[in-house]
């Protein structure tokens, strides 16, 4: 404060301090607050910057997909993307089974969609709710094409030759007269001129008209519409389908409640079904239900996740505490050349070491070898210990080990050894020494251990996938199935989602019990 | 089903041929320039011996001529998949794809292929035929190019000392653990094994589709592998089984008959094959949409070469697969290395073909989504 001076300014009143009648100024005159707030903002600014590269990595690689990841899990506009007339219409409809303009619509969509190949994209998708919908789709879709709505074609062109001109078709259908008083044929033209040019790459002008826009034209002019710059055309005695039964006819499960619920529960935009699957709950028209016996697995794949982990992670503190206690009571140049032996894993691919496993555990491996010559187990009687549990279990216990010992060994480091000697001139025997003193001492390192081998275990993926066969597998290999084999991205989304909760929660729960701040990585 | 009668055709050719003359140096004037193309491509495939096959058959031969790098990509298993995200990611990284039947048929669906004028694409037969002709039935939708036809079936080892002396040889010895005891190698996907599974749960063969078709049938013959399933390693590679029988891992295994062949022939394990109800299904080429102009031309040139009506008896000499094309049958001969006869080591070999079944792509491609579901769930459980 030497270079302060004092002036007889206005008063701050804030920095109210007896002596001072104004505010305190810096060697350049400016006021002390304004000037130490700037200092601050230009340090904080600077601090701000030299991290600025990790934040930006930060949000760019980890926020970022995360955000995308959860918006996934619940985003659903295929079916309003794929069928957005058959959904207008069935918002209409409380019929289990629709009725016949429903049907006209969907004709519409599946022909659309079947040129752009977006209904089995649709059937995918609806087949992770309700088995059947892709064979469905992809059935239909393929039949789509054939169905008998020409008639409506070969009848309004010989009703008028006209119809039968593409060009005229499309000045028809610029005209907003008949636009408004045709808006199937409208709508439907619109469609067909879009998917000719962006499909096929030919002029609307010039195609002949698909027989969709002729059935639209149909319903229309059967409505009782009268288009003013159009030939006149009596249809009352036109012969007819009914797009309900060509469809009912060509596989009978649209003419079943099942699909028409499926498609109006999963119409929204936004949907909880994703969640719903990943915890072996579903949508039905009576509200949420349990799904069916053998469907269920992913509340027993979490817990399995659960339970495998913790026994990893008590595995690993049974394993890695007397190590780390070698390590620590040892002279440094020994416990040097350990920890090398320690770190030595670290160095190996991950994959090497989970494939040396399956060599080590399989039935003619090595440790089986060698237990039938030790003479432990007969010829017959070689152990299973790969592509289960306990293979998972061994080889992830090995992987994580580093994990526990490192943070055990520092805070044991820390640990003087003359408390244990204190003890012991007490009165205290050897074991008294260390589970009163010594161990105590220590639990912040097995806190922070178990919690990186913990959160660590619970997201693995590759080794359990390699030596876990069926029943050792955990959470994230179901989630890698969805990302790379199913596609089912939302269940996927919906799975790690609530993974990234359940260790969030388990977090917290740690810090009510034993407190983050017991938490050492170091002495 | 006119697959059938094809490989009775085949079966027949096979049998009488003699030695086929090389006519690579001929093939190498033929070969026009390729305008406007790109140089270098991606093909995905099987791996194993199965791509090694074309390597030698036609990527190493064609790659010579032009010069072009060729990069692998060995995930054909998951291939239906990696499209589909290639194509919601919007940027395809493969130029070619080698697929099964009923993959082809879902990608042609899914508009995850290009659809292919096979006359105007490929070369016309070695006799002349078109294309179309020449490879017939094979061409079971607009955008698949076939190659070969193949047979997944199993392989037992012979010194299995707890049989006592039986050796498997019906397709249900499979499902028995108690007169076969020891591991199974089966693939952790539905196809096949489901058929299977009917078969030995006393369905008969021609009506294995519409069992399987019923409300129920699928659950049957899951029902069916769960008596054998504490007994089964799931592989997802077909380089898997022979490993696992080398090592003694497991006592029997599916896989593809060609990496049978390689266990047996080349690697000389005590390995023997087990056709009863071998599985036939083809496999071939589809050309992933949404290729540059560059890359579409590449990869359509390499098309050209690599199935016509030489390069594809070549492949024979390579692994125990009979080609696609008509006039390549009378090509196939001896081994390329070990200069055995092929014929029987063929799965169309009449020997082999007692019992047979042939995959129905279409059943298999409307129904996978689902199916594969249900597998995987009861996988799971």
């Amino acid at each position: 404060m030497a270079d302060a001076t004092i002036s007889g300014g206005m008063p701050t009143g804030r920095e109210a301090r007896p002596v001072t009648s104004g505010p305190m100024l810096a060697a350049d005159g400016t006021p002390l607050r304004a000037s130490l707030a700037r200092s601050l903002r230009r340090q904080k600014l600077r601090a701000l910057l030299l991290i600025a590269p990790l934040l930006l990595f930060i949000l760019v690689t980890f926020v970022l997909p995360i955000g995308d990841m959860l918006l996934r899990s619940v985003q659903n506009g295929i079916v309003a993307d794929t069928l957005p007339r058959t959904v207008a219409a069935l918002s209409q409809d409380a019929s289990e089974v629709p009725g016949e303009p429903v049907f006209d619509a969907l004709y519409t969509d599946l022909v659309i969609a079947e040129e752009y190949k977006r209904h089995t994209q649709l059937g995918t998708r609806l087949n992770y709710e309700s088995g059947g919908a892709s064979s469905l789709f992809r059935g239909t879709g393929r039949a789509v094409g054939r169905f008998e709505t020409s008639i409506y074609a070969d009848q309004l062109r010989d009703a008028d030759p006209a119809f039968d001109d593409s060009a005229q078709w499309a000045a028809w259908m610029a005209d907003p007269g008949n636009r408004d008083a045709l808006p199937q044929t409208a709508d439907a033209y619109d469609a067909w001129a879009t998917l000719t040019t962006e499909v096929h790459g030919d002029d609307p002008a010039e195609e002949d008209v698909g027989d969709f826009v002729y059935a639209a034209l149909y319903r229309d002019l059967a409505a009782g519409s009268r288009p003013p710059a159009m030939p006149a055309v009596d249809v009352s005695g036109f012969e007819t389908v009914t797009a309900k039964e060509l469809f009912i006819d060509d596989d009978d499960a649209w003419g079943e409640p099942a699909i028409w619920n499926t498609l109006r529960a999963f119409a929204p935009r936004v949907t909880p079904g994703y969640y719903l699957n990943a915890v072996d709950l579903q949508m039905t028209p009576d509200g949420i239900a349990p799904r069916a016996e053998g469907d269920r697995i992913y509340v027993q794949l979490f817990i399995r996740t659960m339970v495998m982990s913790m026994l990893i992670t008590a595995s690993c503190i049974l394993l890695g505490y007397p190590v780390a206690y070698l390590l620590a009571s040892l002279p440094m140049r020994s416990a040097n050349l350990l920890m090398i032996l320690v770190l030595l894993p670290f160095w190996t691919s991950l994959l090497v070491r989970t494939s040396a496993w399956k060599v080590l555990l399989q039935q003619q491996g090595v440790i089986n070898d060698l237990l039938v010559w030790v003479g432990v187990i007969g010829n017959d009687g070689r152990l299973v210990m790969i592509n289960n549990q306990t293979g998972t279990i061994i080889a992830m216990t090995h992987i994580l080990l580093p994990f526990m010992i490192l943070p055990l060994y520092s805070v044991m480091k820390g640990i003087p050894p003359s408390f244990v000697r204190a003890a012991k001139s007490l009165g205290a025997n050897d074991w008294t020494a260390f589970w009163r003193v010594y161990f105590p001492q220590s639990v912040p390192g097995i806190g922070a251990g178990s919690i990186l081998v913990f959160i660590l275990s619970i997201g693995y993926y590759i080794t359990p996938e390699l030596v876990g066969g069926t029943k050792g597998v955990f959470i994230s290999n179901r989630i890698a199935y969805h990302i790379s084999d199913s596609l089912n991205w939302g269940l996927a989304a919906a799975l790690g989602t609530i993974l990234l909760a359940m260790v969030l929660l388990l977090y917290w729960a740690y810090d009510k019990l034993v407190g983050i701040d017991n938490v050492k990585l170091g002495g | 089903m006119t697959i059938t009668k094809l490989l009775g055709s085949a079966a027949l050719v096979l049998l009488p041929m003699g030695g086929a003359a090389f006519a690579q140096d001929a093939a190498a004037e033929e070969l026009p320039a390729c305008e406007n193309c790109a140089d270098s491509m991606v093909i995905m495939s099987w791996g194993g011996a199965y791509q090694n096959s074309q390597l030698k058959a036609y990527v190493e031969p064609y790659a010579a001529l032009t010069g072009v790098t060729v990069t692998w990509d060995e995930s054909s298993n998951e291939a239906i998949a990696k499209l589909r995200a290639a194509q919601e990611a919007g940027n395809m990284p493969f130029d070619l794809v080698d697929v099964e039947g009923p993959d082809s048929q879902r990608a042609c669906d899914e508009g995850l292929a290009v659809e292919i004028d096979h006359d105007e694409v490929l070369a016309p037969g070695s006799d002349g035929s078109e294309p179309s002709a020449d490879f017939g039935d094979s061409i079971i939708n607009d955008c698949y190019v076939p190659q070969i036809y193949f047979s997944t079936t199993f392989g037992y080892r012979t010194d299995v000392a707890e049989w006592n002396g039986q050796t498997p040889d019906d397709i249900c010895d499979v499902f028995d653990v108690e007169a076969f005891p020891g591991m199974r190698a089966l693939q952790a996907s539905p196809k096949k094994n489901l058929e299977w599974a009917l078969i030995c749960d006393g369905v008969a063969a021609e009506e294995v589709y519409d069992v399987m078709e019923e409300d129920g049938g699928v659950e049957r013959a899951l029902a069916k592998l769960d008596t054998i399933k504490d007994s089964v390693i799931w592989w997802t590679a077909g380089a898997e089984t022979p490993q696992l029988l080398a090592d003694k891992e497991v006592v029997m295994g599916s896989t593809y008959n060609g990496r049978l062949f390689s266990v047996i022939a080349e690697q000389n394990q005590p390995v023997e094959m087990l056709w009863d109800y071998q599985n036939f299904d083809f496999d071939g080429w589809i050309v992933p949409a949404g290729l540059s102009e560059d890359r579409m031309n590449r990869t359509m040139h390499f098309l050209r070469f690599a199935t016509d009506t030489q390069r594809l008896a070549d492949q024979a000499k390579y692994i125990a697969y009979g080609p696609a094309r008509a006039s390549s049958q009378p090509l196939v001969s001896t081994h390329a290395e070990l200069g055995i006869e092929m014929a029987p080591h063929m799965p169309t070999n009449p020997d082999n073909m007692k019992n047979y079944l042939v995959n129905n792509i279409e059943w298999w491609a409307d129904n996978q989504d689902e199916v594969e579901a249900a597998f995987q769930n009861w996988l799971a459980q």
